[in-house]
Order: C-alpha cells, then structure tokens, then sequence
C-alpha cells in the first residue's frame, strides 16, 4: 500500500520489519529520527529488538561488532562526524566479516561544523572494507535496506553494507513510498545462520586474534575476496526483491536515456531526481544528453561504468566531496574504469553541493551545455560556487 | 620449528579461530627483560603471586606453588611485588643469578 512518509520513516519500516536482534545507536542529525522511530517500535513491543543506547558512535559499532559476532543480526544508523567515530570500528567489522547493515544519512563532515547533506562521510569510510549503496528517494532508501540485509547475510560475503540516503533531502522530506506488506518483506530477508557465533558455548572459538606479518596479509586477501564476491550476489538480491516488490531496478548502475548520448552526467544519490528532469528538458530541445546513476559504489562496478560509457563523447562526473589534493572520488574511479577502454569519453569532474548547498536543474543544465564545446581543462570545476 | 603457513584462501572467514585460540602454543617468554627467581625455602606458600600474576605463569599443583613457567612468564614483576615475605627475585636476564637457575 502506498504511504507517505519521510526517509527516516522508511528506513525505520524496513529495520522494523527486519526486526534484528540488536539495535546500537547513537543519535545525531539528520540521522537521529531514524533511531527514534526504531525506539518507539521497541518501547511498544512493536519489535523484540535489544536497543543499546550507546554513549556514542564508537560504542555503537563497537556494541554492533560484539552482538553480530555473539551470533545476532545486528544494525545501526549514522550520519557525518558519528560514521568518522565509527570508523576505526568498521574496518574491524569488516575485517571480521560481520555483516552490521547501517544507514548513513549523509552529511558533511566538519569543519566548518555543518549538518546539511553532501558524501564526505561516505567517501571516508570509502575504503573501510563496507559495502556502500546510494539511493535516490525515500522508497530506495526502503527497499535497498531490505535488500542489504540479504548481501550482508549471504555466506560469501558477511560483510556490513551502508545504506546511503541523503540527508535532509531524502531524510526529512516526505514522500511517496510503497512498502511490502510485513510477512513478505520478512520472507524476503529470511533467517540469519552466523558463522561461529560466540554464544554456541560447545563450540567455542576465538574472534579478533592478534594477526603478525605472516598472517595479516593473508587475512586481508581473504577480506578482499569478500568483497569481490558481492556484485553476483547484489544483482540476485536486486532481481529477487524487483520481481517481489514489482520495482524496475536492474544492474549496479541506472542508466538514464544514455543509449544514444553524446554528452552525459555521471551522480549519486538524490540529485540523480534533479539529473533526469534536465536531461528530459534538453532532450525535448533536441540534446542528445544522458545520466549514469551509480547505486553500487563499493564494491565499484568497473566494467560496468565503461560498458555505460564508453559510448559517450563527453561525461561530466558529479562528485559531492572533495578529496583534498586529488580530483573527486567518484571521477578517480570512473577514470580508472575507463582507463583501458580504445573508445572512451572526454572525462570533466564538477564539484557541487558542499554542505547542503542546493544543486538546481538549471546549474545542471548549464553543465550539459558548457560540456558540449571547448577545450576540457583538467581541474576541478565547481558547480553553485561564488568566485 | 615454524609450521608451513597457510595460504589465504586455507584461512578462516574473518580471522576466526574455531576451537578457541591459546597462548599456551607461543612461548611468549622471550620477551623478559628480567626474570623471577623463587626461593622456595623463604615461600609461605600463601599464592598471591598465583592471584596476582596476569599471564597465568606461576605454575601450581595440588594447591601449591611449584616454580615459574619460564614459557610465558614477561618479567612483570607483580610476583616479587605482592610476596609478602621476599620469596620473588627480580633479576636481568643473561646475568650470573640467572644462569645458576
């Protein structure tokens, strides 16, 4: 049935029919009213979930590492400076294969001390050994949380998987969004068989040992196949939820009228919305103008980007961060991707929305028009900026 | 000496050891910069060096101390610490007090 709510209330539905075990959480904006909704679920035996309210995000990863290793189905939410806590946790929560599925409301790091929406937080933990979903609207925010339970649990993965929604845009706005009826989406997710887990006291085993130089680099590799064991199992996750839950999605990535593009827009997350209506606008103008939304962003989908691309003349890759000293993260990678291609795009890197600051269809227009002509400079260019 | 390694792909999801890892298969006692000497005839037999020794390296038997487990021992020093009767030397490892030992 179709409702209206907020991201926060999407993500919250979708944990509370997942109903884990353990709940470690530790408020902050824009994330916060996740954790709330979740709290009232308990307070009203809605859920049998453990709430550990945690004195903060390191504890909180810390409490979710603990619980999903004791054998529970663990989650968490977060934003900003409370995923930069969490962050020394994760890499161990990686690197111990639990798999803690966690939403991030993104949010610019500090400082200057923001609370409004741009990737800084998810690019930092862009190499903690997580997996990293973008959404674009409430509803995917819904459906990739159920959907991220199923590649975090799958026996060659066990790895935690963020759930990027944008802040404010996506979390506080209220939209349309259909969830599955509870038993479904319950049957969809399914049961949870850890490995080892530490509570079977017959079979005990010892978790987190101490790993010198002629183990670790062994262990790492083994971390490395986890990972690289996800896209076959993301797209079966995918095709299994789209075909439950009647919903169009296909492939790491949404191409958007990019079959015939000459010129096109590489983004994630919620400005995608934005992306699609321009391309529609400056194609009724006759542009041949496409959009590469990126929903898998870790592991990257390589050979995907460059079979997208490839084609195209000209692309313009949006990144919502910058990374200091270096062209933006999701540019790199897409530059890496299409490294190797004969054919392969004049590739520009835009810079937009720090801090919450709006990208609006015109600017995105005038970066489809800019594009078209002229030499492309190498540098950074920014979008919405003052000079 | 060293075991053959195992390749990554023979390793454990994780790092985990099924089974429980022990520290009794790694002689960690190399470590030891200065070593308890225990002189049994000064010893009250009274175990707080046992309570109080964080590696588990006074060795017992039948409620009595019997010696130190040189294996692991680290040299802390809590021992000689909490004798309370001067049963615990501390003295450098390699010197003329350790070699008689």
């Amino acid at each position: 049935m179709r409702k209206t709510m907020t991201g926060h209330k999407a993500v919250a539905e979708a944990m509370r029919q997942i109903e884990p075990h353990v709940v470690a959480v530790y408020p902050i904006t824009p994330q916060s009213e996740i954790a709330e909704y979740y709290a009232e679920y308990v307070h009203d035996g809605i859920v049998r979930t453990e709430l550990v309210a945690v004195e903060s995000e390191h504890s909180a990863m810390s409490a979710c590492v603990g619980a999903a290793a004791a054998g529970a189905r663990v989650m968490t939410a977060t934003a900003s400076q409370g995923l930069a806590l969490m962050v020394e946790i994760l890499y161990i929560a990686a690197s111990m294969r639990l798999p803690i599925v966690m939403a991030l409301a993104n949010r610019a790091l500090s400082g200057p001390i923001n609370i409004h929406c741009d990737h800084s937080d998810a690019y930092l933990a862009r190499d903690a050994g997580a997996v990293q979903i973008f959404t674009e609207s409430a509803q995917e925010a819904y459906d990739y949380t159920l959907i991220a339970q199923r590649i975090a649990e799958h026996k060659d993965v066990r790895l935690p998987v963020i759930v990027n929604l944008d802040g404010f845009t996506l979390t506080h706005s209220v939209q349309v969004v259909e969830p599955l009826e509870d038993a479904r989406a319950k049957g969809y997710v399914g049961d949870f068989s850890p490995n080892y887990p530490l509570l079977d006291v017959d079979h005990p085993s010892t978790w987190g040992p101490f790993a010198m130089p002629d183990y670790y680099f062994e262990l790492k590799r083994g971390q490395q196949a986890g990972i690289e064991a996800v896209p076959p199992v993301f797209l079966a996750a995918q095709k299994d939820y789209a075909e439950l839950a009647g919903r169009p999605y296909e492939g790491f990535l949404e191409p958007y009228r990019l079959e015939d593009a000459e010129r096109a827009l590489v983004v994630m997350g919620s400005t995608a919305g934005s992306a699609k209506e321009t391309v529609d606008a400056l194609r009724a103008d006759g542009e041949k103008v496409g959009l590469l939304k990126v929903r898998l962003y870790r592991p990257f989908p390589y050979t995907a980007i460059a079979d997208a691309l490839a084609h195209v003349d000209r692309v313009a890759v949006l990144d919502r961060a910058l990374s200091f000293g270096t062209y933006g993260a999701l540019y790199s990678d897409v530059a890496t991707a299409l490294l190797h291609r004969e054919r392969k795009p004049i590739l520009m890197n835009y810079i937009y929305g720090l801090g919450g600051r709006d990208t609006t269809p015109q600017q995105l227009d005038q970066v489809l028009r800019e594009m078209k002509s002229g030499d492309p400079d190498q540098g950074l260019r920014y979008i919405g900026l003052r000079e | 000496m060293a075991a053959k390694l195992k390749g990554w792909k023979d390793l454990p999801m994780g790092g985990v050891v099924p089974g429980g890892a022990t520290p009794e298969l790694n002689k960690t006692g190399s470590w030891r910069a200065e070593r308890p000497i225990w002189n049994e005839e000064k010893c009250i037999q009274c175990l707080q060096c046992w309570l109080h020794c964080p590696d588990d390296s006074i060795m017992i038997k039948e409620q009595k101390m019997t010696g130190m487990d040189y294996d692991h021992c680290k040299g802390c020093g809590v021992c000689a610490g909490i004798c309370p009767v001067d049963a615990i030397d501390m003295v450098p490892e390699g010197s003329a007090a350790c070699a008689r030992r």
